[in-house]
């Protein structure tokens, strides 16, 4: 069942004088993966760190459990809330479950020494986050994903139930990225804790979102993620000239069509996939009302391409293409 | 269940190694000098056992003793500074020297040998000797502290540690500055015996200022080690350290007093003796290939107090008794050995 953890009232955040959001009414429940979604330079950070509590609130307030965020003391607000940053700045000569063991820092007595239930904890979080393979090794063997993941690993082991990811993947590779979100999707479904992860990658965010936080110009809107899309919310917060949003693919793209090419596609759908998109690269559009007409018979693998009203067949998309533009000249 | 054994374990063999290198260098550093003594008087000596030369038993006991003892002191005081400081700031460069509280120390010093014309001190120096006098002592104590007040003022404003790191530099350079003009217009003599003591030396600290060293030397190692859970976070950076619960201000400001606390009194009663602060850490470091302060404490003592011995053995030129200034064997042998490790082992790196 899952419940209100935070919410917040009313708030303006920025710095000093200058407001960078305000009017913030917005809640995180537990057992959710929030994800705060915006182009970069839109103040998320901001969010986030007032959230955290690293940065005060030029106006009103944020509750964490039913207690203003302020009334909290340092060590009490690390048991409640864990933080991961994008830059991983842990020295390479700690082991993995050194860093990992850190994250008892708000619970262990002043010598830092370890109990068993905190050793406990460690393991649990070791395994939750998926690295015991890595568990003896050093940070500095790791690659950016992996420490990444250990880092999570360290948060897991803060025992907070709000987890707070500010870009934590923006180093990353895709594959890495997507297991990163696959993790902390999985955390929130098996530990009932809340995540709330800032990103400005969009295809992640739209896959493993259960609610979004997107930051459209100076207001942030909530809500399922599709549900946004359909309301032009995502495309009017990522709106930039020349750029639109592709409702069918849901990615946004740039039109290179330079003049008006049609071409329309039959046949496998893999193969249309990827021959309507080097298409679209090389100026063509996709239409079912086109003259010109491309099928594409066969496999992945081993696809046959045929244009309409020519002779020959094409193994590869590279000499369909030269063929189209060798007709044009 | 505790995945970090195998490393403790060899870890533990090399602190043992360490513990036993330092106790071999203590005992030759009191056997070797301009006279030798053969090892079973030294010892005999040691455990209060009359011994057939009076001669010897007052060089152990009054000269050779206190003065291995201030190296041991000095030699791990300054490892630990320089740990702490670059724990603090991230920083490889970062030493106990770089607040500004070597520099500190020296603007005191200066102040008092340099005062030109006051007859006063003047007299008060010929009479008390360079380095053993209480008045050089107090005015390096109290030029320190005075450094680390304005750098604690600053240090309460800003919450930025690299930040902090340049004003700490440019304070220093300010005291380093004050203290040039301050010998431009001064007599020879008394630069000379400025210059004197910026050479650092181990033998000037008497048998009742050994106790006052031993206590302050003693609560800045029981701090540093009580702050070493705070070191560890601190590891990570501010944020994660401040998100994790440590409260970031507070450990900085017990951090650099600590610091000073155990900087400047070996600068006080020993002379601007750089080197060790900065080169120890990484030296443990590299050696152990750990970077978790339990363990990095006590091992930066013990490899301070050991390479300072060292550089003290050889400063006295065994069986010559001719005395070279310990502040330049330490660099000529120390920076030897640390390129060596660094080198040989590529680790630093990754420290930071």
């Amino acid at each position: 069942m899952s419940k209100e953890l935070l919410h917040i009232e009313n708030a303006s955040i920025g710095y000093g004088q200058k407001v960078v959001l305000d009017a913030l009414n917005l809640s995180l429940k537990s057992d959710e993966l929030t994800v705060l979604l915006g182009p970069n330079g839109s103040g998320k950070s901001t969010l986030i760190r007032s959230i955290s509590g690293v940065q005060k609130l030029l106006g009103g307030r944020v509750c964490l459990k039913d207690i203003d965020l302020t009334d909290y003391q340092t060590k009490k607000l690390a048991q409640e809330i864990s933080l991961v940053l994008t830059d991983n700045l842990a020295p390479g000569n700690l082991s993995v479950f050194a860093l990992v063991a850190l994250g008892r820092f708000p619970y262990t007595s002043w010598l830092g020494s370890l109990s068993q239930a905190d050793e406990e904890v460690i393991q649990w979080a070791i395994q939750s986050a998926g690295v015991e393979e890595f568990a003896n090794r050093q940070l500095g063997e790791l690659s950016d994903g992996e420490k990444q993941k250990v880092m999570i690993a360290r948060a897991l082991a803060q025992e907070a139930d709000l987890m707070i990811l500010d870009e934590p993947t923006a180093h990353l590779d895709s594959p890495n990225r997507i297991e990163i979100f696959h993790l902390l999707k999985t955390l929130t479904k098996h530990n009932d804790k809340a995540i709330l992860i800032s990103t400005h990658d969009i295809e992640t965010a739209l896959r493993y979102a259960d609610r979004l936080w997107l930051v459209v110009e100076d207001r942030v809107v909530t809500g399922i993620p599709e549900d946004l899309v359909l309301q032009g919310e995502l495309e009017e917060a990522f709106k930039a000239e020349n750029v639109s949003f592709d409702y069918q693919k849901g990615t946004f793209y740039r039109s290179i069509a330079t003049q008006n090419k049609g071409v329309n596609l039959s046949g496998n759908p893999v193969l249309v996939h990827w021959l309507g998109h080097a298409l679209e690269r090389n100026g063509f559009h996709v239409t079912q009302s086109a003259a010109l007409k491309i099928c594409a018979e066969g496999t992945k693998e081993a696809p046959l391409m045929r244009i309409d009203g020519v002779d020959n067949s094409y193994e590869t998309i590279e000499k369909l293409l030269l063929e189209l533009t060798n007709e044009e000249s | 269940m505790t995945p970090l054994q195998s490393t403790n374990i060899v870890n533990k063999k090399r602190i043992g190694l360490l513990l036993f290198g330092v106790a071999m260098l203590f005992i030759l550093d009191l056997a070797l000098g301009s006279v030798k003594i053969e090892l079973l008087e030294l010892i005999k000596i040691l455990f209060g056992q009359e011994v057939e030369n009076q001669a010897w038993q007052n060089i152990v006991l009054k000269i050779r003793l206190p003065r291995s003892i201030t190296a041991v002191l000095a030699g791990g005081a300054l490892a630990l500074g320089g740990l702490q400081m670059q724990t603090l700031f991230r920083n490889p460069l970062a030493g106990p020297s770089i607040l500004g509280i070597t520099s500190g120390a020296s603007l005191g010093v200066a102040a008092v040998m340099l005062a030109s014309g006051s007859a006063a001190t003047a007299f008060a120096i010929k009479n008390l000797g360079i380095g053993g006098s209480w008045l050089i002592v107090l005015a390096s104590t109290l030029g320190a502290f005075l450094v680390l007040l304005v750098i604690l003022a600053i240090s309460y404003k800003i919450s930025d540690n690299v930040v902090m790191l340049i004003v700490g530099i440019m304070v220093a350079n300010i005291t380093i500055a004050v203290v040039s003009i301050w010998q431009y217009f001064s007599n020879p003599e008394q630069i000379q015996e400025y210059i004197l003591w910026t050479f650092g030396s181990l033998g000037g600290v008497t048998n009742d200022q050994l106790a006052i060293l031993v206590l302050v030397v003693g609560i800045g190692t029981v701090a540093t080690f009580a702050l070493s859970k705070s070191l560890n976070v601190l590891l990570l950076g501010e944020k994660y350290a401040q998100s994790m619960g440590l409260n970031v201000r507070r450990s900085r400001l017990m951090i650099i007093f600590t610091t000073s606390l155990l900087a400047g009194a070996i600068t006080g009663f020993c002379g601007p003796i750089g080197f060790v602060g900065i080169a120890v850490p990484h030296l443990t470091r590299s050696l152990l290939n750990t970077s978790d302060h339990k363990i990095l404490v006590p091992t930066n003592l013990l490899m301070g107090a050991g390479l300072l011995l060292l550089c003290d053995i050889i400063s006295q030129v065994p069986g010559s008794s001719s005395v070279l200034p310990v502040n330049a064997i330490t660099a000529m042998i120390g920076s030897p050995i640390v390129i060596w490790v660094i080198v040989k082992r590529r680790n630093l790196k990754s420290s930071f």
